[in-house]
């Protein structure tokens, strides 16, 4: 089983962001990254799949020159080899333009399984994956809880809104988009960091320029919908103040 | 025009399509509705109330139960064959799956998760989150037309649809369909094990997040339930990480409860998990970051260590 995995490099999730001065996107040149939780999963269902079935599992990222650091990290994790498609413009880019990038980097190699995220904890379109199935021209599924493989046929679990769920049936190739909490991540051994470093990586550039499909006019911080009332102070004051405006002023215990 | 795609399983219909009408109605003064599934003229009669042009039902055998080759072919034969100027969807775990290729297949534009539509000169802007939600974001979309946008759970209230004065004329359109061109083979929709815990009946909630760092300081948020005569409820990652089962999860992929009291400790506020939550009386946060979204719905917030606030807190309740 050949398993492609898409991985996105994000601002790391606690990182103090700051809109820039395009007043369009945030500063985040001196930010640290780290890979999109998401596909954190993904990474790890590829790794327990060629774990049980053979084959093997290659780590896919579109983005500037630092995305080198996710793919590292994936290589370090277990993933076999990389392609990393190469160009400053996928910085921000929106999810069709990277899965252009993705599909033209991706499309030679046949794989019989390409995973990603559902969604990027940055933009959080939630469209790369499924349009790359499009380019690719597979059948998908997304937000999967389980996957089960065999005689080509590949099952999934499909996460439904409220507690339900579903399975669904399909003919390899296809594209799944995989939920947070699929499985427990694997962090990298000491071994795997140092395995990482003879892993090779195949560096490309996008194809042709590629068209945007949005443009994003302006980032800011969202209007409060309610006045929140902020309770300062010591910790001992603030919880006797807290449970004195539950009791009198909200009433609820 | 705008055409609203609406969603149904068994000829029930999901509450977000009446939102995506009401988005629709606030946009344009021409709105059509789109039925998509195996004859399900109930959806198509109740849709009728709302005040648009037509309700459009696309009925085929193959379209009985929702896949995404069946929809996306059927969907796209509609789009093209009647060329509205914008397409709106709910944005349900639905929409996510096929809304995205749907589009690209038709090379058009795809805005998901918007919480409103603003005007600049001629053109619409698309108002939606970022980075899960600490910032919004002014997007346009580029290209042909249509452009399709997708709206979140709640942005826009179902009772603000505009009923008409009399029922809205109910068409069928044809759509060519075989079953080579659905590649997925569902199964029947199920639930795991009835959920062992009902939040949504729980008159206090203590929910907890990322914050609370390590599965053994749950036991502090145990005492602070058990202070306040509360459940204990958690976010994803919380679950996802096994520290709490997962019927205990709040929010779009957990329960969706509306308590007298919740009290948010580490919780940054993700969307996915305020579209469960925050339609509770009280909302009290506690986080470290003054900046975490969970503060724009709060009553009442705390900015601070929880590990030195919540044992003061249990130490109030008890005197």
């Amino acid at each position: 089983m050949k398993i492609a995995v898409c991985v996105k490099q994000v601002v790391t999730r606690d990182w103090p962001l700051r809109v820039d001065d395009t007043q369009a996107w945030v500063y985040d040149r001196d930010a640290s990254f780290e890979m999109n939780e998401p596909d954190a999963y993904a990474l790890e269902e590829a790794l327990r799949l060629k774990e049980r079935h053979g084959g093997e599992v290659v780590v896919c990222s579109a983005g500037p020159a630092r995305v080198a650091q996710v793919i590292r990290e994936a290589l370090a994790r277990g993933a076999d080899r990389a392609i990393r498609v190469e160009s400053d413009d996928l910085a921000l880019a929106d999810g069709c333009v990277v899965a252009e990038a993705l599909a033209a980097a991706v499309r030679q190699e046949q794989f019989d399984l390409v995973l990603t995220g559902l969604q990027s904890d940055d933009q959080g379109f939630a469209q790369t994956g499924v349009v790359l199935a499009e380019l690719l021209d597979i059948p998908h599924a997304t937000i999967i809880m389980e996957v089960q493989i065999s005689d080509g046929r590949v099952r999934v679990k499909r996460e439904l809104e409220g507690g339900w769920f579903q399975w669904v049936a399909m003919s390899t190739p296809a594209l799944l988009t995989i939920q947070s909490g699929i499985n427990q991540l694997r962090y990298a051994t000491l071994k795997g960091i140092m395995a990482a470093k003879k892993k090779p990586v195949r560096v490309v550039e996008p194809e042709t320029e590629l068209a945007p499909r949005h443009k994003i006019l302006a980032l800011y911080v969202p209007e409060k919908a309610k006045a929140t009332r902020l309770i300062n102070g010591p910790p001992v004051e603030v919880a006797a103040e807290l449970v004195k405006v539950l009791k009198e002023d909200a009433r609820v215990i | 025009m705008i055409l609203v795609i609406t969603e149904q399983r068994d000829g029930v219909l999901h509450q977000a399509s009446w939102e995506a009408v009401v988005a629709a109605q606030q946009t344009a003064q021409a709105v059509q509705v789109l039925v998509v599934g195996a004859g399900q003229t109930k959806v198509a009669d109740d849709l009728a109330a709302a005040d648009v042009e037509s309700v459009r039902m696309v009925n085929h055998p193959l379209l009985a139960a929702y896949t995404p080759d069946g929809f996306i072919e059927a969907i796209g034969q509609v789009v093209t064959a009647i060329e509205p100027e914008l397409v709106f969807l709910p944005h349900t775990y639905q929409t996510r799956e096929f809304a995205p290729r749907l589009a690209a297949r038709l090379q058009r534009a795809l805005v998901t998760d918007c919480v409103a539509i603003k005007r600049r000169e001629d053109r619409l802007v698309f108002v939606r989150p970022m980075f899960q939600g600490k910032f919004v974001a002014d997007v346009e979309p580029i290209g042909p037309k249509p452009h399709f946008a997708s709206f979140q759970i709640g942005a826009f209230r179902p009772d603000a649809v505009v009923r008409g004065s009399c029922p809205a004329a109910i068409q069928t359109h044809e759509v060519t369909l075989n079953a080579e061109m659905i590649r997925q083979d569902v199964e029947v929709p199920f639930q795991e094990a009835k959920q062992a815990v009902d939040l949504t009946q729980a008159e206090r909630i203590v929910a907890v997040g990322r914050g609370i760092k390590s599965r053994d300081s749950i036991e502090l948020v145990e005492r602070l339930a058990a202070a306040l005569g509360a459940e204990v409820a958690a976010s994803r990652p919380i679950c996802d990480s096994g520290w709490l089962p997962m019927d205990r999860q709040v929010g779009s992929s957990g329960q969706t409860v509306s308590p007298k009291l919740y009290l948010a400790l580490g919780i940054s506020g993700a969307i996915q998990h305020l579209v469960g939550m925050k339609g509770s009386r009280t909302i009290v946060a506690i986080n470290k970051d003054a900046e975490a979204p969970i503060f724009e719905v709060a009553d009442f917030g705390i900015v601070g260590d929880l590990f030195e606030i919540v044992p003061a807190i249990i130490a109030a309740l008890e005197s």
